[in-house]
């Protein structure tokens, strides 16, 4: 089975490059990076790597190049298409477990979930997820325990027919949404989160995740 | 005032005339202007309509169908921009995934 690992990156140059040597070392050899626009040498550092790329002529947000990688994953015939953050904060090792049951073909989608082990994340971070997952509850009634985790997977199939029309952080409640409204079979596996300063630095904050909020909240009246 | 209705009115007749408008809008920019021009001659008729919705003032629905109609251009500009975005999204993705289509 060919498992494609789609990696959106925005200014990574920092920590793409031992991303995709780690992904390497792991056995992972198919890697599709999305380059959204970015404006430092993300894209050249990629290009030296032994990986699939393409790049976005403007930045799209998240949620505009997970749908890129997840539908050149499919153009490219994968048959597992997993996502996984530039920026370090997931663990190489945790992507086995998240395909397994796709590969028995127990589940559609599978989300990997920081809270369910809780290891190493801060308070103030499970704090806002806690929010956030209430919200992604209310908005879409669907409980998960980390609704904005980045590494998920999913079959060839599920990837082909989700739909992905928000473009900033609120893609990750839209996918759980998707997943429920498309009848995914679902599940979610406990990951370890790997939290540098680096990576704390990037994502999401308060105010970002307020905005987010009043985003998914227009989306789920206006669609 | 009605100088400027007249005004109005040209510059809508100009813009469709130039192609920048469709006649859709063109018509809609007219009846609003011509009932503009209506109320400012014959200001007694919102009476009877302000009577029939139970308003006291009259100058009150004007100000109460602003505000509704005002909302209501938000909303749609809203939907509109969010199309936008979506269709350029769209147009990025399909440029960036087009070498993948060559090689594979």
């Amino acid at each position: 089975m060919k498992t494609i690992i789609v990696i959106p990156a925005y200014n990574e140059s920092k920590s793409i490059q031992q991303v995709i040597r780690d992904l390497q070392a792991g056995g992972y050899s198919d890697i599709l990076v999305v380059d959204d626009g970015s404006t430092d040498s993300t894209y050249e550092l990629v290009n030296k790597e032994n990986v699939s790329v393409v790049q976005h002529a403007i930045n799209r947000g998240l949620g505009g190049a997970l749908g890129t990688g997840i539908k050149g994953a499919v153009m490219l015939g994968a048959d597992i298409v997993v996502t996984f953050d530039a920026d370090g904060q997931h663990a190489v090792k945790d992507i086995e477990p998240m395909i397994a049951p796709i590969r028995s073909g127990a589940a559609d989608a599978v989300i990997g979930s920081r809270m369910l082990g809780s290891k190493g994340m801060p308070a103030s971070r499970i704090l806002m997820n806690r929010i956030a997952n209430i919200i992604t509850y209310l908005l879409f009634g669907i409980w998960v325990t980390d609704s904005q985790s980045g590494l998920r997977a999913f079959s060839g199939e599920a990837a082909s027919k989700l739909r992905i029309r928000t473009r900033h952080m609120e893609v990750s409640s839209e996918i759980i949404r998707e997943i429920k409204d498309q009848g995914f079979r679902f599940t979610e596996v406990p990951i370890e989160a790997i939290y540098t300063e680096y990576s704390l630095s990037k994502g999401q904050n308060f105010f970002l995740g307020v905005k987010t909020f009043i985003k998914l909240f227009l989306h789920r009246l206006t669609h | 005032m009605s100088l400027f209705v007249f005004f109005a009115l040209s510059r809508a007749y100009l813009q469709f005339r130039a192609h920048n408008t469709s006649l859709m809008a063109f018509i809609f920019w007219i009846l609003l202007w011509s009932s503009t021009l209506v109320v400012v001659y014959w200001p007694h008729l919102i009476d009877y309509f302000s009577h029939f919705l139970g308003i006291q003032r009259s100058i009150d629905v004007l100000v109460y169908f602003g505000i509704l109609f005002l909302f209501y251009l938000i909303f749609r500009s809203y939907i509109k921009l969010q199309e936008l975005e979506r269709e350029i999204t769209e147009l990025t993705r399909n440029i960036a995934l087009s070498p993948l289509k060559k090689d594979k």
